[in-house]
């Protein structure tokens, strides 16, 4: 990390939100062997320090959508952890009510209008909220998180012509971390070809940067989000990252022959925490006594998360049948 | 009370709906052109603005989802589509989002709604992909609620309802119906989503029927009166949710059904009225129930082939004396007809 010091960054907020990001993904890979959490888990983990960076410059009143990897971006925005939790573990109390799982998360009190499994379908509905904003003339900004898989997908070009066309208030955040599922970019998109400028020719204003430098993250974020405010139209950032786990589950998979081993420690050299913190060390900006409050704080809150989660009441089988409409769509 | 056609009264309706909630918007492709989506669009751009009444790219399936994604923040969107046939594009959004997003998240998302108007139809050479009638594509997907209006005061009626119900509704208009005149009030009045209408009751045969084949249905029954069979006609006005109540209790009464539908019979909402008065009927049942569908075969194009292809009125007379073991004569139903068999009536001279 190259970033010169700078009042107008919250450091102690970014590492808190890395730490605590890390380690609601690390328990849920520890526990998953359990059997408690009955659903397919898409872990972030390495991927944190994008979320931190995008959550710290937004508002609660902000909005944003996702896709299937999205327990981080849900808790950056906000997103009641506990209520993640119950929903992984199946009960009632979750945030889906248990109807949704781990693909399928929300909070509108804090603006997460949602994160669904179909790869770039929530974009356009990121869209369309940067619509609702500019059609009631109001302040928020709406923010759609994608991977680099999602931006094959035509409803990606779609949404962003629109976006662009109308000169909509969006931020467009790209995490690439070379995977889709298991296959590689190389085998997805054409060599030499990069996601952001590509994406400069439908006419979004489109940067790059390193995702695991959290500051430099910050900063580019930071800056869209005030362009972006000031009506000058919607802002596309690609960020690259890795994540360490496999696609789905808690498990490694460098093993079974679609990435390897050494690309995989090599990544983990850049672990965007680990870097943090020596980088925070290096400018005198925190002490290990600071670090390990924060990361006894944080344990306390997962631990009592997880019993929260677990100590909550299942779903009634005949739950499955209600909620089919809106309660203003009954007939 | 006044007459209106069928196009007016969806104009009508949407020029309501929008001067009692800002909210309410209206997009599609050409929804400002010199046409107007067959007049049922013309004029609103004036009245209520580029921000509310606008065109859009050709992108159904982004746009269709830019809707839904306005209105999880209060817009309620009205989105026309003049051929359902491009609609499709957008079949994951409708299927995995609108139909889903309530359920999923266990109630507690704001409403995902949309308005989805999209126009079918036949004849005049529109062929295989531009005059398909797949109300059961969306009628199949729990979350979705379907209506095909067939009388003008309640595709008023339907579409002030649609607008305002909080759910994704795909609102069906057969274009043959646009130029049918009927008496519509003035004024807001919703018809519910869900309830279907006797249009005419009677006591041998009930006959199910919805959109343009409603119209088909009601042009046979005079010469079945004559020859003595009475007739009890259902318009079902919705599909989803279907009411079911109305049509078991007269299937009851008259001891036989047909079903008649504007789309092809696998799968179909007749073979769905087949199935489930058979199970709930079948004890009051005097003959075996029948549909009355296209035929399994894309929609040709050329008036040569188009001839015997549709379903008409005609159709429907043969299927019902067969039914009631009576030979008809069905010529005069055919001689009647002033207009070539490929055109709604003489005010169509194309293009589509």
């Amino acid at each position: 990390m190259t970033e010169s010091l700078d009042s107008t960054v919250p450091y102690h907020e970014l590492l808190y939100s890395m730490i605590r990001l890390r380690a609601v993904e690390e328990t849920i890979a520890e526990r998953y062997a359990e059997q408690e959490m009955r659903c397919p888990v898409h872990l972030s983990s390495g991927q944190e320090g994008v979320s931190a960076a995008v959550g710290a410059c937004l508002g609660p009143k902000d909005m944003a959508v996702s896709g299937h990897r999205a327990h981080i971006h849900y808790l950056a925005k906000g997103g009641s952890l506990k209520r993640m939790l119950a929903e992984i573990y199946g009960r009632q109390t979750g945030c889906s009510s248990g109807k949704g799982g781990s693909m399928h998360l929300i909070d509108e009190t804090v603006g997460f209008k949602g994160s669904t499994a179909i790869v770039g379908g929530t974009i356009p509905l990121g869209v369309g909220l940067g619509l609702s904003i500019a059609l009631k003339k109001t302040k928020e900004i709406s923010v759609i998180f994608l991977g680099d898989g999602a931006v094959e997908e035509g409803v990606f070009y779609e949404a962003a012509n629109f976006a662009a066309l109308k000169k909509l208030p969006v931020l467009f955040v790209c995490e690439n971390n070379f995977y889709s599922v298991y296959s590689p970019i190389a085998y997805r998109q054409p060599s030499g070809r990069k996601i952001h400028e590509m994406v400069k020719g439908i006419g979004l204003d489109s940067h790059f940067g390193d995702g695991n430098d959290v500051v430099a993250t910050y900063k580019m974020c930071s800056s869209a989000v005030e362009r972006i405010r000031n009506g000058e139209g919607p802002v596309f950032l690609e960020f690259e990252t890795y994540r360490w786990r496999e696609h789905c589950g808690p498990n490694y998979d460098n093993d079974i022959g679609y990435r390897t081993e050494r690309e995989y420690l090599n990544w983990l050299d850049r672990d965007p925490l680990v870097k943090f913190i020596a980088w925070l060390k290096n400018n005198d900006l925190i002490a290990d006594a600071q670090i390990s409050q924060m990361k006894e704080q944080i344990n306390a809150e997962v631990t009592e998360a997880f019993d929260y989660a677990r100590n909550s009441l299942p779903p009634k089988a005949e739950d499955a049948f209600t909620h089919l409409y809106s309660k203003g769509g009954k007939v | 009370m006044r007459s209106i056609t069928y196009a007016q009264a969806i104009r009508e309706a949407t020029e309501i709906a929008m001067d009692q909630d800002p909210n309410v918007i209206c997009l599609g492709l050409g929804v400002d052109d010199p046409k107007g989506i067959f007049g049922t669009t013309l004029g609103l751009k004036e009245k209520f603005g580029g921000d509310r009444v606008f065109d859009m790219p050709t992108s159904e399936a982004a746009m269709t989802g830019i809707a839904l994604g306005a209105s999880l923040n209060g817009i309620r969107p009205l989105m026309t589509h003049q051929r359902l046939d491009f609609f499709l594009l957008t079949m994951d959004q409708i299927v995995n989002n609108a139909a889903k997003w309530n359920y999923m998240f266990g109630g507690n998302s704001s409403p995902m709604s949309l308005v989805a108007r999209l126009i079918l139809g036949r004849g005049w050479g529109q062929g295989p992909t531009h005059s398909q009638s797949l109300q059961s594509w969306f009628a199949h997907i729990p979350g979705l609620k379907v209506v095909m209006p067939t009388f003008p005061a309640d595709a008023k009626g339907l579409l002030l309802s649609s607008l305002f119900d909080g759910s994704p509704v795909m609102f069906l208009e057969h274009r043959w119906l646009h130029n049918t005149v009927g008496d519509v009030p003035a004024g807001d009045f919703r018809t519910p989503i869900g309830k279907a209408q006797i249009v005419k009751e009677g006591t041998d045969l009930t006959v199910v029927a919805y959109s343009y084949m409603t119209v088909e249905c009601l042009q046979a029954i005079t010469l079945l009166e004559a020859n003595g069979i009475s007739v009890e006609l259902i318009d079902l006005k919705s599909i989803r949710p279907l009411d079911w109540d109305t049509v078991l209790k007269s299937v009851r009464k008259t001891g036989r059904l047909l079903a008649a539908d504007t789309s092809n019979a696998m799968c179909s909402v007749a073979s769905e009225i087949v199935a489930t008065v058979t199970s709930e009927c079948f004890d009051e049942l005097k003959t075996a129930p029948r549909r009355l569908t296209l035929p399994d075969f894309p929609a040709p194009t050329s008036p040569a082939l188009t001839k015997d292809f549709y379903p008409r009125a005609e159709d429907v007379a043969r299927i019902i004396g067969e039914m009631m073991d009576k030979k008809l004569d069905v010529s005069e139903i055919v001689k009647a007809r002033k207009s070539p068999h490929d055109v709604p009536g003489d005010w169509f001279k194309g293009p589509f």
